[in-house]
């Protein structure tokens, strides 16, 4: 609910052990709560474990979203 | 960053904030919740109120859990490595949050307890595990966000057979404290402080997905839109709430769809039953009790519960009769009605649960928005004539 | 009888050994360790002497002096120690009144029991970093106390400075219409210190900027003599530095977000542990303050010299009564910098 952020998945560890990159930071956190997770995976980090998955599909269709020209509305 | 930094373009919020300026009605009023310190600290940080029409109102509800977390609790913690001699591990969040007799977790670490701050409830138990001499409790807060971590220690715990470990936990539900706030009084008379919408917890949606706020929306006839944790976020998650408003409809609606599915984290609400089980009443700070609005350790992990381990009794302690923290979360006063805001009441110093964390109204109004009391009409002269 | 030399002392074991409470106590053990260690490492004439204190020609004008003490922990951290950090840190200070450092001296309160290969380090670091800056640390005095009553080593370094005529910097003379400047990026030392502590442990190439700033403010005074206020933004960052500024002067500041240069990096590590850049400690950066018409030729100064290489005009100095440091966001919207509560603890909410 709080701070959490999205972050790349990096590399796996032992067990749920993971790697994650920030620009540039790495920290190691765990998977335990999404084990699926693959390399290359976005996952949203909260208090050192992944919280969920991003997907990228709908990242992109919301950003869409964001940018659409409403037929009424006009740059504030 | 990646998936953060489009997030939080400048350009996309004008476009969005001319979205809700065209579709805010004039001669009513938008009344919205939002219940996340994550969208309470996103609202103040980036200056989202400046972007929006002014009868649109954005009202900070109970939602950082840190601020909720009765007096009572804490001396409880403090008690816990005062009396008991444990070493208490916590977030840095609990450390300045103030308990009885002044005190404080910060103020009994200077004092000898052996407190220490931690990131994460590995941590906890990593120390636990080195240091076998110790006993270690982990001082667990937060909403649902917070909690399938702490399953996960409390099992891993038992996986090992820890005999030097246990948690204190204060874990809290988000759906029992919306509808505390729209069973109570000045709520459930219209007249008093409507509440027309709410912005839903973004991370808290993560795990327990978008399907309980369904009973709410239907039940009270409010919409709820969830709302990612970046300014653009919350920004669209506004011209959603005003749509359905205007149109009549209350829905849930998911603004936050790269994140939240309707089930949410099936694997961590399992973890969760697993190890907890409902409490059936608990104490917020400024709502008084709630029912079912929290969780405690369940029977087969006992031995984990630092409660039972130490024989910890709950004593209320009740905030300074001027403290309006209750009618603040509730949306039915701003901090700047309370008397002891700003003078008494302050992030330095503060009395009650809306000032104790960053994210609370009271805080977050203090620190960001009390120049807009002060020089409104010289921040409209800014925005308006720089371009640097 | 045996054959030892007359006046043989066996050296000091620098490998192994450990403070002792002798190291303290004024005898002989004492003057080994000022020997074989200080002198040795710090060499100047003034040390020579062997004096409690250190004499040294006064020139006319007007003198500063600044003193700080030092208890970093880590005591070793990417890109520095707590002996350098000791040198850079009071010489910035002397030098943020536009003076030229001159002298330093040293104090050291030692931890029974810490390692001298640690002390041996600290010692070297100091040494190079007093080379470096040409400012000689000529008199010291070094005390030992109990095990636990000091982490390891404190250390507290005072400095003076000659200020040049024509040179008036202080904190009161902000003005409206004024320029605030940065030499460089933020947060860049504190996170670096974050990294390594217990608990927070990541991954990064974030180093300390911990530097003499010395000669980048000669510099800036050869471009601008009537520079209004400089201060480096160490315990409590910018926004601390500023709200300091805007107190002193009576003015409000006005920054703005996308001008204010912070390391990717940096930018992303604060994200991870719910820090605000601006907040975060600096040991090789400044803060200038300087009229409008000047502001070009100070940044150019600047970005001239090394440690001023990433300078950028970050704000300016309004009228309010206030006082208020506010900042206009990438984002958009406005909110008010405000001095710091308590310590920075990273949140999770």
């Amino acid at each position: 609910m709080c701070l959490a952020i999205p972050a790349l998945v990096v590399e796996r560890r032992d067990g749920d052990a993971a790697v994650i990159e920030l620009d540039g930071v790495r920290k190691e956190i765990s998977l335990a709560l999404v084990p699926d997770t693959q390399v290359g995976d976005y996952v949203i980090v909260h208090v050192g474990y992944a919280l969920t998955r991003l997907d990228p599909a709908e990242a992109q269709r919301t950003l869409e979203l964001f940018a659409q020209i409403d037929t009424h509305g006009s740059a504030a | 960053m990646r998936y953060v930094d489009e997030f939080r373009d400048g350009e996309l919020a004008r476009r969005i904030a001319g979205r809700i300026e065209t579709e805010a009605r004039t001669g009513r009023d938008y009344n919205l919740m939002e219940f996340c310190g994550g969208h309470t600290h996103a609202i103040s940080r980036y200056g989202i109120a400046d972007l929006l029409p002014p009868n649109i109102r954005m009202i900070h509800g109970p939602g950082c859990p840190v601020c909720v977390l009765p007096i009572g609790r804490i001396d409880n913690a403090i008690e816990l490595a005062a009396q008991h001699k444990v070493t208490l591990c916590t977030y840095a969040d609990t450390m300045r949050v103030p308990a009885s007799d002044r005190s404080s977790l910060l103020k009994a670490r200077a004092r000898g307890a052996d407190i220490r701050m931690i990131y994460s409830a590995a941590d906890a138990l990593r120390l636990a595990l080195e240091q076998p001499e110790r006993e270690v409790v982990f001082f667990a807060i937060g909403f649902e966000t917070t909690t399938p971590p702490t399953a996960l220690v409390i099992q891993e715990a038992a996986k090992l057979a820890l005999p030097n470990f246990s948690v204190f936990c204060n874990h809290v539900l988000t759906p029992a404290a919306i509808s505390s706030i729209l069973e109570s009084p000045q709520v459930r008379d219209i007249g008093a402080v409507p509440i027309h919408g709410f912005v839903g917890p973004a991370h808290v949606s993560c795990v327990i997905g978008s399907q309980p706020y369904e009973y709410f929306a239907e039940e009270y006839q409010r919409p709820v839109v969830i709302a990612g944790f970046e300014p653009l976020d919350v920004m669209q998650a506004i011209w959603m709430l005003v749509r359905q408003l205007n149109d009549g409809r209350a829905q849930v609606e998911n603004e936050f769809t790269r994140a939240v599915t309707r089930d949410g984290n099936v694997r961590a609400k399992q973890l969760v039953a697993d190890v907890f089980e409902l409490r059936r009443s608990f104490e917020w700070r400024g709502l008084g009790e709630v029912p079912y609005s929290a969780l405690r350790i369940n029977a087969r992990y006992a031995r984990f519960d630092a409660e039972q381990r130490y024989g910890i009794g709950y004593r209320s302690v009740p905030d300074n009769k001027a403290c309006e923290c209750g009618a603040i979360l509730r949306g039915a006063k701003q901090p700047r009605d309370c008397k002891l805001f700003g003078t008494v009441c302050t992030p330095e110093n503060p009395m009650g649960s809306c000032m104790v964390s960053s994210e609370g109204a009271c805080a977050a109004w203090y620190t960001y928005g009390r120049f807009r009391d002060a020089s409104r009409a010289e921040v409209s002269q800014i925005t308006t004539a720089d371009s640097t | 009888m045996s054959a030892v030399k007359r006046g043989y002392l066996r050296p000091i074991d620098f490998k192994q050994g450990r403070v002792e409470m002798s190291h303290g106590s004024g005898g002989r053990a004492m003057a080994q360790l000022i020997d074989e260690l200080f002198l040795e490492a710090f060499d100047n004439d003034w040390l020579r002497q062997l004096n409690d204190q250190a004499c040294f020609a006064v020139t006319t004008g007007r003198m500063v002096i600044a003193t700080d003490s030092h208890v970093v922990a880590p005591l070793f951290f990417p890109g520095g120690d707590i002996g350098c950090l000791s040198v850079h840190g009071t010489v910035n200070d002397v030098a943020m009144s536009g003076a030229r450092p001159l002298y330093l001296s040293a104090s050291f309160i030692l931890e029974e029991g810490f390692p001298l290969s640690d002390l041996q380090r600290i010692v070297i670091s100091m040494a190079e970093a007093s080379r470096e800056a040409g400012v000689p640390i000529v008199t010291g005095d070094t005390k030992v106390v109990e095990q636990g009553k000091a982490d390891g080593v404190f250390i507290t370094t005072t400095g003076v400075g000659v200020v040049p005529d024509g040179v008036n910097i202080s904190g009161e003379r902000a003005r409206p219409g004024d320029r605030v400047l940065v030499s460089g990026t933020l947060g860049d030392h504190g996170v670096a210190i974050l990294s390594f502590r217990e608990n927070l442990a990541f991954e990064t190439s974030i180093r300390s900027d911990t530097a003499a700033l010395h000669r980048l403010v000669a510099r800036m005074l050869e471009a601008v003599p009537d520079l209004h206020c400089l201060r480096d933004p160490t315990r409590g960052g910018l926004a601390t530095t500023l709200n300091e500024f805007a107190r002193q002067s009576s003015v409000g500041i006005r920054l703005h977000e996308k001008a204010i240069p912070v390391k990717r990096e940096v930018a992303a590590a604060c994200e991870l542990l719910g820090l605000d850049p601006l907040y975060v400690a600096n040991e090789g950066k400044l803060v200038a303050i300087c009229a409008r018409q000047d502001t070009d030729r100070l940044l150019e100064a600047m970005r001239s010299h090394p440690l001023g290489a990433d300078a950028a005009v970050v704000g300016e100095v309004v009228e309010d009564p206030h006082h208020f440091v506010q900042l206009q966001t990438a984002f958009g919207g406005w909110r008010i910098v405000d001095w710091l509560s308590g310590e920075q603890l990273p949140r999770i909410c």
